[in-house]
């Protein structure tokens, strides 16, 4: 992140002004589109192509570190500007809340979906044989079982900010499992890691589009499928007495903006809302970067010079 | 050794032993007895009497950003300007030393200079190294920042340096002025105490998010979060340095005629100025245990180096990113000691015939050197930035290692575990759970009583009552037992190896080069191997604040027995003590008083680091500052974050008073 230094720009405005002559003069306003980078490889790839096919387009772009959820005070009062991923499953509340103040602006779906679910190693279907279906877990559950937990299985939850009603599910499914908390997904991961190279039990929250499903080989548990009433409404699905008896909700990442921008860089606007890049395409660049080790800024610019008709598009538009 | 000192001695065991049983089965009986009684208030704070100062708070924030007004500008408006203030600086370091001279905003923006090469950032540092004392010290803090090149750290470090190089002086400047007028007015200073205690004891992240607020995104609220914390310990050296500064330098200065000013800035500052240094040294240490926190809000830097590789679960590369934390820490902490030891500099008289590149060799030399690297650098980029091909990187190693002792060792690894929770770690969270909530604030009352008298009795009740009234009293509890048990392992380990390390000069030079590592290595980058081989749980959590906690035991340990009076260690021996009646009978107690001081630190660690280890999923208040933090629910993230202080504020006065008593009953002091 190169940042602008006032002091120095006053001093020489003469020098400003024939640096500056924007590359291309489609731009509506040559002040910095500032897109909020946040800790997780995706979202970089996602906000650096945004932000590579805007300079395209002669935007003056910014990149600035934010946290995920904070972001939004700033994206309200127009201090940031663009957010690229806002997962349906954890930033949704945030979100509408956010989209209520009419400060900021949804500019719609992504086109990646956002998996979270229970996952396990493929090496358990042999201890587990009836996986992936959620039943066969209560008959093995003592497989999934560690000191602490057995006899019930252990099941290692997301941190708790996630959300995700795993507590819940356990007891409406009548599961013999304990969910077992990670407080970040570093330590969520770091497990399975350790688990994975022991060929050791584990059963976790995993989430996709995330370089872990493409790195180890395993599958997701098949719950009864996720439905609105199922979450609100007790007397749907398995359990008659209790809610959340179904799976997670599979939902769509969104991205979202200051409603300023739509005045202020109305080509801009349209862009971002065109940008639409799928599950496989962007699992495939995490994997570049998280696994084979790539610069981040090489994907990106290999993948700007390899989809030249596509994002052309999203400016013209 | 007097003796009512002794029948105090006698009376005060039995009591606190009596206390201990009736707690025991209260703490074993108070879900059967609170069923029998039909009164669940007894295990439980009735959610009705709960304060309702989570919504006050959040609100009051909400009132502060959005609408809070002096008239001609708004609160945020003001807090931007001190944004801007701490920014511009900000911008122009971290322009000099790596993102160059740039004009113009976002991508428009073009360089007009380049950095100062990473060549010319060593030379800089070679030069401070021996000015402040000799060629050995430059080696060494060249040979630190080379270390940032090889293994190419060099950006992210460099971009940490920016916020240290401007969060030092600006904590430094803040902290001294603070001190100085605590020092002046004594009504300023009781009521600035409370206050340093707090930005001590609350956990950064519960002010994290209204620091997001009030001075925005990026790098700057990183900087006031870390100027917050880093600055407390520089006011306090500030106030007792310029107490400590003897009478008849004073009176010397009155005798002359000086000012007030003159008294203070010529006098008593420049006195005062070795202690001053100490404080110093702090608040680099502290601005440097900011830094991976401040990368979580946008400073970028090593922090975040080691953060995203955690992510990827690159060990090595969190470790090398960890490292250099800890050499830029040596680096800069062996320049200001140096700097601190310094002889009080002579004006030279004959100076004034030699030329200027003469009188300033060194700043000549790095100024050429500056130059001439940065011309280099525009045809040869190595002697700009240093080459990517030729760093090193340890990272597979790592990896490997880690690998081989988790395939190999973790059933051994898991015994340990499962022992240690059957027959530590479980019971003793048993029993403080079970302790009925209004029991607790007795005892906690008593005990400040008994040691401190009915004010002490006050403000402990007063706090442990705010922490059940916010409904965080099972949390608190559980702080209070990871906290408890980690602070036990810490002692038992930590205590022997400061004896060990007072006893024996080799041993020494071991130990307190591990502890120092300890300290400034992030604990993150320990964590996550911690969690692959234990598992997410309390066991892990424990082990990392014990590594972080472990560095006071052993310091104030071996400090405590190297500053007994030898005349009573020779004493010892004449009466013919073997070396093992000299510890116990005379070495350890006399150090007593030092070790307390060395345990109530311990704790103060222990507490710090709780929230740290949230990040790997333990529930005690930790997690609910940290929840707060991710929902940006700023009145959530105070209320915890308080808890987390008014605990510290008790175990430490409770201790301080225990040790003001110890000291007392060994006649050290009147």
């Amino acid at each position: 992140m190169k940042r602008g230094l006032s002091l120095i720009a006053a001093l020489s405005a003469a020098t400003y002004l024939s640096a500056a002559v924007p590359a291309a003069t489609a731009a509506e306003n040559q002040d910095p589109i500032k897109l909020t980078l946040h800790d997780w490889t995706g979202q970089l790839l996602t906000t650096k192509i945004m932000g590579e096919v805007l300079k395209k387009g002669g935007y003056n772009v910014e990149y600035v570190q934010a946290d995920y959820i904070a972001q939004f005070a700033g994206l309200k009062t127009g201090d940031l500007h663009v957010a690229m991923e806002i997962w349906e499953t954890t930033g949704r509340e945030a979100m509408d809340e956010a989209v209520a103040t009419g400060s900021v602006e949804n500019l719609g779906e992504t086109g990646m979906q956002a998996i979270e679910e229970w996952w396990y190693p493929s090496y358990m279907k042999e201890v587990c044989p009836g996986l992936p279906d959620w039943k066969a877990l209560n008959d093995c559950a003592e497989e999934f079982a560690s000191p602490e937990t057995a006899p019930k299985g252990r099941y290692l939850g997301g941190p708790v900010t996630w959300g995700g009603f795993d507590d819940e599910r356990v007891e409406a499914l009548e599961m013999d499992f304990e969910v077992v908390h990670a407080g970040t997904d570093a330590a969520l991961f770091a497990e399975l890691e350790s688990a994975y190279q022991r060929k050791a039990p584990v059963l976790l929250w995993v989430y996709a589009p995330h370089w872990a499903p493409v790195k180890y080989d395993g599958e997701w548990v098949e719950f009864p499928a996720f439905s609105a009433e199922c979450y609100s409404d007790p007397s749907v699905g398995e359990n008659p007495d209790l809610a959340y008896d179904c799976g997670k909700p599979r939902g769509p990442i969104w991205k979202v903006s200051w409603s300023g921008v739509k005045d202020k860089w109305p080509g801009a606007h349209k862009a971002i809302k065109a940008f639409h890049i799928e599950n496989d395409e962007m699992g495939a660049m995490v994997t570049k970067v998280d696994l084979d080790g790539k610069d981040l800024d090489g994907v990106v610019a290999e993948w700007v010079a390899a989809n030249e008709k596509r994002w052309s598009g999203w400016i013209s538009k | 050794m007097s003796r009512p000192g002794e029948r105090n001695l006698w009376k005060g065991p039995a009591l606190w032993w009596a206390l201990f049983a009736v707690t025991w089965v209260l703490s074993s009986y108070s879900r059967d007895l609170s069923k029998a009684l039909e009164a669940r208030w007894i295990v439980k704070y009735p959610a009705g009497w709960r304060l309702p100062l989570k919504r006050d708070i959040s609100d009051a924030m909400k009132w502060l950003v959005e609408d809070a007004s002096f008239g001609l500008f708004s609160f945020k408006d003001f807090t931007r300007g001190i944004a801007w203030v701490i920014e511009v600086p900000y911008d122009f370091v971290r322009a000099a030393v790596i993102d160059g001279f740039v004009v113009g905003v976002g991508s428009e923006a073009s360089q007009i200079a380049p950095s100062l090469s990473w060549i010319a950032v060593i030379a800089v540092v070679v030069a401070i190294g021996h000015t402040a004392k000799s060629w050995s010290l430059a080696a060494l803090v060249g040979g630190c920042f080379l270390y940032l090149a090889i293994f190419g750290q060099w950006d992210s470090a460099m971009v940490t340096l920016a916020s240290v190089l401007i969060s030092v002086p600006i904590g430094v400047a803040g902290g001294l002025l603070l001190g100085i007028g605590a020092y002046r007015w004594p009504a300023f200073d009781k009521i600035l105490r409370p206050i340093l205690d707090l930005m001590q004891t609350v956990p950064v992240f519960a002010y994290l998010v209204p620091i997001l607020f009030l001075f925005g995104f990026g790098p700057v609220a990183a900087l006031v979060a870390t100027i917050i914390y880093a600055m407390p310990p520089m006011v306090r050296v500030t106030t007792l340095a310029l107490r400590g500064v003897p009478t008849e330098i004073r009176e010397f200065g009155t005798m002359v005629g000086c000012t007030r000013r003159q008294m203070m800035w010529k006098v008593l500052v420049p006195s005062a100025a070795p202690g001053l240094m100490v404080g110093v040294n702090q608040v680099i240490m502290l601005s440097l245990n900011m830094v991976i926190i401040a990368s979580m809000i946008g400073a970028g830097g090593l922090g975040f180096e080691v953060l995203s590789s955690l992510r990827r679960l690159d060990i090595g590369a969190g470790l090398e990113a960890g490292i250099a934390i800890v050499v830029m820490a040596i680096a800069l902490d062996r320049l200001s000691q140096a700097f601190a030891a310094r002889p009080a500099k002579v004006h030279s008289e004959d100076a004034g015939g030699e030329s200027l590149v003469k009188r300033h060799p060194w700043t000549s030399s790095v100024l050429a050197v500056a130059v001439v690297t940065g011309l280099a650098g525009l045809v040869l980029p190595a002697f700009q930035s240093y080459p990517a091909s030729l760093t090193l990187t340890t990272g597979p190693f790592w990896a490997d290692l880690v690998e081989f002792i988790n395939v190999n060792f973790f059933d051994q690894f898991e015994a340990v575990k499962t022992f240690m929770l059957t027959w530590l770690l479980l019971p003793v969270k048993r029993f403080l759970l079970g302790i009925p909530w209004p029991w607790g604030i007795a005892i906690v009352t008593l005990a400040g009583w008994k040691f401190g008298g009915w004010r002490l009795a006050l403000l402990a009740g007063g706090l442990a009552l705010f922490i059940a009234a916010n409904g965080l009293w099972a949390k608190a509890m559980i702080t209070l037992y990871l906290c408890g048990v980690s602070v036990l392992l810490a002692s038992i380990i930590g205590i022997p190896l400061g004896v060990l390390a007072a006893e024996n000069a080799r041993a020494n030079k071991v130990i307190s080069a591990v502890i120092d590592t300890l300290q400034t290595l992030p604990s993150f980058v320990y964590l996550i191997p911690v969690v692959m081989l234990f598992r997410v749980g309390d066991f892990s959590a424990m082990i990392a604040v014990v590594l972080y906690a472990l560095a006071p035991a052993v310091r104030y340990a071996a400090h405590g027995i190297r500053s007994i009076e030898p005349q009573l260690i020779e004493a010892g021996i004449v009466a013919g003590c073997t070396r093992w009646q000299l510890l116990r009978k005379i070495k350890l107690p006399l150090a007593l008083p030092e070790i307390l001081l060395g345990l109530n630190q311990t704790i103060m660690l222990a507490l710090s680091m709780l929230v740290i280890t949230a990040l790997v999923g333990t529930r005690d208040l930790g997690q609910e500052v940290y929840i707060a933090l991710t929902k940006a629910d700023s009145g959530r993230g105070i209320i915890a974050g308080l808890s987390v202080a008014a605990i510290a504020i008790i175990v430490d006065r409770i201790l301080a008073a225990s040790a003001r008593n110890a000291r007392a009953r060994l006649g050290l002091e009147a």
